[in-house]
């Protein structure tokens, strides 16, 4: 046994918000030089625990200890002092300043009265070295990718002295090259003596990287594994609590008329790029076509096209043989389309309407939720009783319906969207990143969904940077890069490898 | 039912806690400078001064049915420029032209006014005001066309036509509808068109149009889709854009609605108070306005509240002046202070130990919302 005491432990946390018990008794430690990760679903407690140990949230009952001393932690440069550092879902980065001017914010490095930047550069190119990465400290913040950024958090946190470092969901916004990188730098950490929380819910990724996984469900410790003596579906079953299905069967399609074609369709993006660049694609009702392409391949762009909040550049959308190029999002909807934005709070939700409003988000001007002379007045009663249906039919989780939207877990928010637009009766429904960030029961209930929806005789176009996910689902794959369709296969026949390639390298990789 | 009603007071008390605090902390500072600048006065430094102005305030604010009469008198233009400020924060416009709507609003009632000095009042009246309601959403109009066409932030729009329609009012006056017979530029007096008086003095029918505009423009936002819109721009216009609705019609509709209640503003001040127009009548209401949209936090009815407030202070502060010598201007310095206080909540909280969770109030993320970040087109 280890007689150094853990790196930090944390003990009998129980922390109580109205109307929710967010952590209940949780016990949790990390040794130096191990990788701990906590798994569990949106909503189970993970954000609230880490949120105490970084002076965020103080704890009703329970301690904290760093190397076996408690210590009362008030805020983040308390947490910063123990040497606990915290790599958040959402960057705290400044996307104007350089990776050097983010690094040292806060603790500025000083030559008289003014800023001394090259030093500062200096210090953070041996430290970036050291661990392994190559970031150059005088480029803006916005000029780098997503797997880039997040490394900034980490080197700041580590340039901050963190011995103990704390990563939220840190692959949530990563592809699947990046988070590869990623786990080499964790590694390198740890190899180095750092104590490392990893929160996740992504199976997978707690197997492969974690020393000891802690799985906690509604507030409380669950049980802790090691990798080497469970598996997926065991930790899935401890997450939520019952059987699921990691993978949703989906049945035989029966496809129809063509819903949905693109002729040649071609698309700019926010800085003039053409980001689309002569698409053809066909969706027939009663079939899921998923788009396979890293992100950022012009998966946005072409959403963007097909439901009108951006005007081709060139080509043609048709639904259901009538033309709709370039028509505004109202008249798509009118038509029947249905969307499940990528961006869910930014989007898809206006975070701080209650629930029942976003439920009627677009369809709020439609009788019965309006009424009157020109569909002028909200019929209250109709929208509550929607409202209630509808939670009850999605299972959102929430205290009620006037709850803000901005209070639900991911998950909860995601199932409001898919609640709306997956009402009526629709001819298309595109769902683009319809799982991104969310936990195996939300996925599993998703999924589920889109499939019953294509078998009611839905056409639905998936979009996903998840490969795995586009596999499951789809009935035929296109896969995406560059802006081109580079391949379409029938998912009965697709294999993985190939589509790998294809992603990463395009047509030429075919060939 | 107890247990709803506490639960409605403690809502309330939440969202009305920072502008009630501001307010009191504001009056304190003001008493502040009161007393430091009373030792400058003959009467040599009196550190109780405050208490008898603030007492004087009151009296003339409250003291009497005439006293609350010119309260109302002074809320009512401030309760409809409050809304067309507030209103504007909802679909996270920030209209700075208030003041500009205002004083169309106000000429054109009073140009309309004195054609029909001789028509019936049921007729004068009401042209006269629909008159100045127009000239203000026409003016409204501009900046919100602009914006949705051109991307041309209202901040800079209006406060550009603030002045342009300052001068171009006055050379109106002088060269086009000047009235024969008075020493200097002026319309001619309104004759049946002035707003019929109610109650005592002057307690005009402005008075409950402005009420009644506070509930038509709560019910507007609250009961109607048209509304939901507003608030859903305002909210988050990638979304609007996303549920099919059109950002730029909405900001269009919604920057001509605040400046017809600007012009409503200056038509009610202009045929219940002024009588006519000419050079360099005051815009202050539009400027007030703002104060008290941010007080009342865009919501009617914390505008009502404001309104009332600041209209308190108006009529109140020449029995001030007069019992105490204290001048009027310490109401603009009040005025002042509310405002910083509310954008500095920090300072408010630190005072009275809030340490409710904090929300950056929509009204002053609008104002302090990069201009770098436009809806997209």
């Amino acid at each position: 046994m280890n007689e150094r005491p853990p790196a930090l432990e944390m003990r009998g946390i129980t922390k109580r918000f109205p109307g929710v018990l967010a952590n209940d008794d949780i016990t949790f430690d990390v040794r130096a030089g191990e990788i701990h990760a906590l798994l569990g679903e949106n909503g189970a407690g993970k954000t609230t625990l880490m949120n105490i140990l970084y002076g965020l949230v103080s704890p009703d009952t329970g301690e904290v200890l760093v190397d076996g001393t408690p210590v009362t932690i008030r805020d983040p440069s308390n947490a910063i002092a123990q040497g606990i550092g915290m790599v958040h879902q959402h960057f705290m980065l400044v996307p104007v300043l350089t990776v050097a001017e983010n690094v040292i914010l806060g603790q500025e490095l000083l030559r008289g009265p003014f800023l001394d930047l090259p030093q500062a550069a200096r210090r953070i190119r041996e430290l970036a070295t050291q661990l392994g990465f190559d970031v150059d400290p005088d480029v803006r913040i916005e000029q780098l990718p997503v797997g880039q950024q997040q490394r900034v958090e980490i080197l700041k946190a580590i340039y901050r002295g963190a011995r103990i470092l704390v990563l939220d969901e840190p692959t949530a916004v990563l592809t699947p090259q990046e988070t590869v990188e990623v786990f080499t730098v964790l590694r390198r950490l740890q190899a180095d003596g750092a104590a490392i929380v990893f929160i996740s819910h992504k199976l997978e990724e707690v197997l492969a990287i974690a020393d000891r996984i802690t799985v906690i469900r509604r507030g409380k410790v669950v049980g802790t594994r090691r990798p080497s003596e469970t598996s997926d579906v065991d930790l899935a079953v401890m997450m939520v609590g019952r059987e699921v299905l990691l993978r949703v069967d989906r049945g035989k399609s029966h496809p129809g008329d063509v819903v949905l074609k693109t002729e040649g369709l071609r698309v700019k993006d926010d800085r003039g790029h053409e980001a689309v660049r002569g698409v053809d694609l066909e969706v027939r009702a009663g079939e899921i076509l998923g788009i396979a392409g890293v992100a950022g391949n012009g998966q946005d762009e072409l959403v963007d096209a097909l439901v009108g909040l951006r005007r081709p550049a060139g080509g043609k959308v048709l639904l259901g043989g009538a033309e709709i190029t370039g028509a505004p999002t109202r008249r798509i909807r009118d038509l029947g389309v249905a969307h499940v934005p990528g961006d869910r709070q930014r989007f898809g939700l206006v975070l701080p309407y209650p629930v029942e409003d976003n439920l009627v988000l677009t369809s709020f001007d439609e009788p019965p939720f309006a009424t009157g002379p020109l569909n002028l007045l909200r019929n209250d009663a109709a929208i509550d009783e929607w409202s209630e249906r509808l939670i009850k039919e999605f299972d959102i989780r929430t205290p009620s319906r006037d709850v803000r939207a901005a209070t639900l877990s991911g998950g909860n928010q995601q199932k409001i969207i898919v609640a709306r637009e997956f009402r009526g009766a629709n001819r298309l429904v595109i769902l683009d990143q319809p799982t991104r960030g969310l936990d195996v029961g939300s996925i599993e209930f998703i999924h589920r969904r889109a499939i019953e929806k294509r078998d009611a005789g839905t056409a639905i176009l998936l979009t996903s940077a998840d490969l795995d996910e586009v596999l499951e689902l789809s009935d035929r794959i296109a896969v995406m890069f560059r802006g081109h369709i580079v391949a379409i296969f029938d998912a009965a026949v697709a294999e993985r490898d190939r589509i790998g390639l294809l992603m990463a390298k395009g047509g030429a990789a075919a060939a | 039912m107890r247990q709803r009603i506490a639960r409605r007071l403690s809502a309330a008390w939440r969202t009305a806690s920072i502008p009630v605090l501001s307010t009191a902390l504001a009056l304190v500072v003001a008493g502040v400078v009161v007393i430091a600048s009373s030792a400058f006065t003959g009467n040599g430094f009196q550190p109780l001064l405050p208490v008898g102005a603030y007492l004087q305030l009151f009296v003339g604010a409250f003291g009497s049915t005439t006293a609350i009469g010119n309260t109302l008198v002074a809320a009512a233009p401030l309760m409809l420029g409050g809304l067309a400020v507030g209103l504007g924060f909802k679909a996270g416009l920030f209209n700075i032209g208030v003041a500009g709507q205002f004083l169309a609003g106000a000429f054109a009632a009073a140009v309309v006014g004195a054609s029909l000095a001789t028509s019936t009042g049921i007729v004068a009246v009401p042209t006269a005001f629909v008159a100045g309601a127009l000239a203000g959403a026409a003016l409204g109009f501009i900046p919100g066309f602009l914006k949705a066409r051109t991307g041309a932030h209202e901040v800079v729009t209006t406060i550009m036509l603030n002045n342009a329609i300052g001068f171009l009012l006055t050379w109106g006056v002088t060269d086009l509808v000047r009235a024969p017979g008075f020493s200097f530029p002026r319309t001619g007096d309104l004759g049946n068109s002035a707003l019929p008086i109610l109650l005592g003095r002057n307690l005009h029918i402005g008075v409950p149009i402005a009420f009644l505009a506070i509930f038509v423009i709560r019910w507007l936002l609250e009961r109607t889709t048209v509304g939901f819109q507003i608030r859903t721009v305002g909210a988050n216009p990638n979304a609007a854009r996303y549920a099919g609705m059109s950002p730029l019609l909405v900001i269009t509709f919604t920057m001509a609605l605040s400046g017809l209640l600007a012009g409503m503003a200056g038509a009610v001040q202009m045929l219940g108070v002024i009588g006519f127009y000419a050079s360099g009548i005051s815009a202050n209401v539009g400027f007030d306005s703002i104060a008290v949209a941010l007080l009342g936090r865009s919501n009617p009815i914390g505008i009502l509240f404001a309104a009332l407030l600041f209209g308190a202070f108006r009529a109140g502060a020449p029995l001030m002046q007069i019992t105490t010598s204290v001048p009027v201007e310490v109401i603009d310095i009040i005025e002042a202070l509310v405002i910083l206080f509310l954008a500095a909540e920090l300072i408010v909280r630190r005072v009275f130990r809030i340490r409710a969770a904090r929300a950056v109030p929509e009204e002053i993320a609008t104002v302090t919302r990069t201009w770098g970040e436009q809806v997209a087109r």
